[in-house]
């Protein structure tokens, strides 16, 4: 009989290698997954092969899916180093999606406000109207539960859709671009200068909002390694007790973690907006913020985790695409391969958490 | 002749790196009271959890009457008539006794049923007990009850008891060793398992004394004094904390007034305590832990707040500062719960250190950890306090007990406060171990600092303090001179009366 014991302390070999079994494991059963949909085992392989190797290295398909994977990569990295923050004190923001909507609206209003007059000065300041939608957005839930004890994952979850709301209802009314024939949807930010979120380098994909996601991870690094308040926030996550007998405040802890996730969600929207986007419309968000989520945890709340986790999950966005079009697979299947990729990790944790003992009866 | 209930034959039992039980044999008899003594570490537990079945021996065997006994799993070896209580209860607060006591059992009866059972043996045995109350708003003593109790409805051979007095008031110690006693004459057997060697002396008529997981002696300890006990459980002899005797200077910590309604349900809240502590002064407050201890213990190191002039040190107002703010000037504090409220569990040593220490010199003005320095602090407690540990970043929850509780002393007690305030400080912690924490506390007394000691021990309390008084229900008595009190007077106290009003008490 096996039996499973608890670890006294977390082995670090296993905290490395489970994320890594977990995209194998995932690889496996979603090639399994594949071949029963398509009805053909032979072409599973290849379906696999479609999603995480050809967007990098095939020569039909890299040209056009390398910048993609830094455009897709750069949100997703920046929100999800946000929520690791709180995540390590044990808050959860589950509507950085919210935030994320909240600073493009923010942001996009500056620039449509001033339009069409041209300053330099016009997208810094976007960028810090993005960072403070994000962030009020964000204090909701975390004022809520400092003073009324609330619940922040079902406040912030609950705010993801009056954002959304907030989205649709400004793209028909209050942003609506005046010369757009009455559709919905805000002028394009690609067509003002000022205002537009430019790649750095051409067709590289490396847009401000990329280098910004860079910048958060060396920063969260930092952070976590070497400061004072990355440490607060650890030691409120292990041991709150602890946490409360060192004199650390767990109210401006709650405050801090929700409101850097919300400030960095919220820039991550406006580097959209103002980029691949292009223009505030009602389907302007696409999941982000959740898939920010499993990223977080994918990278187990370790910025470089993060880094990786992040790249691979675009991967899997841009495979995906490549793989319903060549392939027909449906949508859903690929949002089922990126839910097993958290399955499979949560799984496999029991490894870093516990032993195997063989016992003998 | 006392026929033998159970013989070990050099039972051994090794674990990775360790040997923690070699070639360990001895007999209980029927209708004896046998002690099992050591310090932590030297091997009682896991003896102990291989005759109850919780773990198997690796050589060696077992006899029960004439048989060859082997338990596979508690529920055998209580089947063959072996009960065990442990130190630490496993009751649900929520629950009321009768209900906590049908979920420990394979096959409950039907609850009536169960509740007059439990009151027919809760009479029998003189451990009055109610079995409709909520085990929450139960004292330690009546806690143990509770297991004592589920025990004996097994009504079994040989009861094994693991440090039962710990947590005990000197009349409920009273109480449970008639019941011991009148088990033993039933022609019942107890293991007994304590470090407490008056109490050993008291009631048990044979011990058996464990070191390094070795049997290194047995002897009828009440032909032996408690001296040359304790020198075979440490096999060495060691000196009980001097002090020397110190002049008191000016009143450092002044507490008046204090009043806290406790958060937790099954806490206590504090009502209109007043002292003060003096330079140079130990202060010990006695009484039961769960009478207000942890809630005192909060207000003092500024988990809780209070009107800033309720608490003062140096006659600054200090109620309203925050545990970090108390620390800056001088007042530090160490809590009882090791794991989980003084260290973080699963953060290294290194890292543990840094929840107390603030100052400069640690952190500079931009955040920024210097945590070379902190490495250096940390190297000094463990050296200092001789914490066993592999290295400095080991895991605070891989320490034991006693190492832990070095370091958490040790961390404070190092930054020279000038007012220290401990709770528990030898809880759970072996007798060289506790003798060490003890002299540090007196040495930093003896340095003009002034230490208020809130502990259940009260053997400790009169070993190091000056002066003492007894929290109970929330209240605290007025204190004493610690050797103007007569055990009588300190049983007085712990009842919840003042000495002052003794003669209105007893008429």
């Amino acid at each position: 009989m096996i039996q499973l014991e608890k670890r006294r302390n977390i082995s670090k070999f296993w905290t490395t290698l489970t994320p890594v079994i977990a995209v194998f494991l995932t690889m496996s059963f979603g090639g399994l997954m594949f071949g029963l949909l398509l009805g053909d085992f032979s072409s599973a392989f290849g379906a696999i092969k479609l999603i995480f190797w050809d967007p990098l290295f095939d020569e039909n398909f890299a040209p056009y899916a390398r910048p993609q994977l830094l455009v897709k990569a750069g949100p997703i990295i920046l929100i999800a180093i946000g929520l690791s923050i709180g995540f390590k004190a044990g808050i959860w923001n589950i509507g950085a999606e919210g935030q994320y909507i909240l600073g493009a609206i923010f942001g996009a209003s500056i620039a449509l406000s001033l339009y069409p007059q041209e300053s330099i000065l016009i997208f810094p300041a976007m960028i810090l109207a993005g960072a403070l939608g994000g962030f009020i957005w964000a204090l909701i839930p975390a004022l809520l539960k400092v003073y009324f004890k609330t619940n922040e994952i079902l406040v912030s979850l609950m705010l993801v859709y009056v954002a959304e709301n907030i989205l649709a209802s400004v793209s028909q009314g209050l942003l609506r671009n005046p010369e757009g024939m009455g559709l919905p949807g805000s002028r394009n930010l690609k067509d003002y200068p000022s205002a537009h979120n430019s790649e750095i380098i051409p067709n590289s994909g490396m847009h401000w909002g990329v280098l910004t996601a860079f910048l958060a991870v060396i920063l969260a690094y930092f952070l976590f390694l070497k400061h004072q308040k990355g440490y607060e926030i650890r030691l409120a996550g292990e041991a709150p007790k602890a946490a409360y007998f060192a004199g650390i405040n767990p109210s401006k802890t709650i405050i801090f973690c929700m409101g850097m996730s919300g400030l960095l969600a919220g820039m991550a929207g406006l580097f959209e907006v103002a980029g691949p986007a292009g223009q505030i419309t009602m389907s302007f968000n696409s999941g982000y913020g959740f898939t920010a989520i499993i990223v977080a945890f994918l990278g187990r709340l370790n910025p470089l985790g993060i880094l990786l986790a992040g790249l691979l999950m675009a991967l899997t966005y841009i495979g995906g695409e490549i793989a319903q079009l060549m392939l027909g697979l449906p949508g859903a299947s690929i949002q089922l391969l990126q839910g097993m990729l958290l399955f499979f990790l949560l799984a496999t944790d029991i490894f870093t958490n516990y032993r195997f003992k063989s016992r003998s009866s | 002749m006392a026929e033998v209930l159970l013989q070990l034959d050099g039972i051994s039992k090794s674990f990775p790196g360790v040997k923690a039980n070699d070639e360990v044999s001895f007999q209980i008899n029927s209708g004896e009271i046998h002690a099992l003594l050591g310090e932590n570490g030297a091997g009682k537990s896991t003896l102990v959890k291989m005759i109850y079945g919780l773990m198997q021996p690796d050589s060696g065997s077992m006899k029960l009457g004439s048989e060859n006994f082997r338990p596979s799993e508690p529920s055998k070896a209580r089947q063959s008539g072996i009960a065990m209580v442990f130190q630490h209860f496993s009751l649900f607060d929520a629950l009321n006794v009768a209900e906590n006591i049908a979920l420990g059992m394979e096959n409950p009866p039907r609850l009536q049923d169960l509740s007059e059972e439990i009151e027919t043996v809760s009479k029998s045995y003189g451990l009055p007990l109610g079995p409709r109350r909520l085990v929450g708003q139960l004292s330690a003593g009546e806690r143990q009850r509770v297991e004592i109790i589920r025990c004996l409805l097994q009504n079994p051979k040989l009861l094994i008891m693991d440090e039962p007095t710990s947590v005990l008031t000197p009349n409920e110690v009273k109480t449970l060793f008639e019941t011991l006693l009148r088990l033993k004459g039933e022609g019942k057997s107890i293991l007994y398992i304590s470090h407490k060697l008056e109490e050993i002396r008291e009631i048990c008529d044979y011990a058996t004394i464990l070191r390094n997981g070795k049997k290194v002696g047995s002897c009828i300890p009440r032909d032996t004094s408690a001296k040359q006990i304790g020198e075979m459980m440490v096999g060495k002899s060691f000196s009980s904390p001097s002090r020397k005797t110190r002049a008191f200077g000016e009143e450092l910590l002044k507490v008046s007034n204090l009043s806290i309604r406790t958060k937790d349900f099954f806490g206590t809240s504090l009502s209109n305590i007043n002292f003060s502590v003096r330079v140079g002064e130990i202060l010990g407050i006695g009484g039961v832990a769960g009478n207000g201890q942890d809630e005192l213990l909060s207000a003092l190191s500024g988990e809780d707040k209070t009107s800033p002039s309720t608490i003062k040190i140096f006659n600054q107002p200090i109620g309203k500062l925050a545990p970090d703010e108390r620390r800056a000037i001088g007042m530090r504090a160490a809590p009882e719960e090791r794991l989980g409220h003084a260290a973080a569990p699963a953060m290294t040593l290194i890292e543990n250190t840094l929840i107390t220490s603030h100052s400069e010199d640690v952190i500079n003005q931009l955040g920024i950890i210097k945590f070379d320095n902190v490495k250096e602090k940390t190297k000094d407690i463990v050296s200092e306090f001789d914490v066993r540990t592999a290295t400095l970043d080991n895991a605070a929850a891989s320490l034991s007990g006693g190492n832990l509780q070095k370091f958490v002393i040790g961390r404070e007690i190092l930054q020279k406060p000038r007012v220290f305030v401990v709770n528990q400080p030898t809880w759970g912690v072996d007798a060289a171990a506790a003798a060490f924490i003890r002299q540090s506390i007196l040495n930093l007394a003896s340095n003009d600092s002034a230490v208020v000691v809130i502990s259940q021990d009260l053997d400790e309390l009169f070993e190091i303090c000056d002066t003492f008084s007894v929290l109970t229900n929330g209240r605290m008595s007025k204190s004493h001179n610690i050797r103007s009190l007569s055990s009588e007077d300190v049983g007085l106290l712990m009842g919840g009366s003042d000495l002052d009003r003794k003669s209105h008490d007893t008429a």
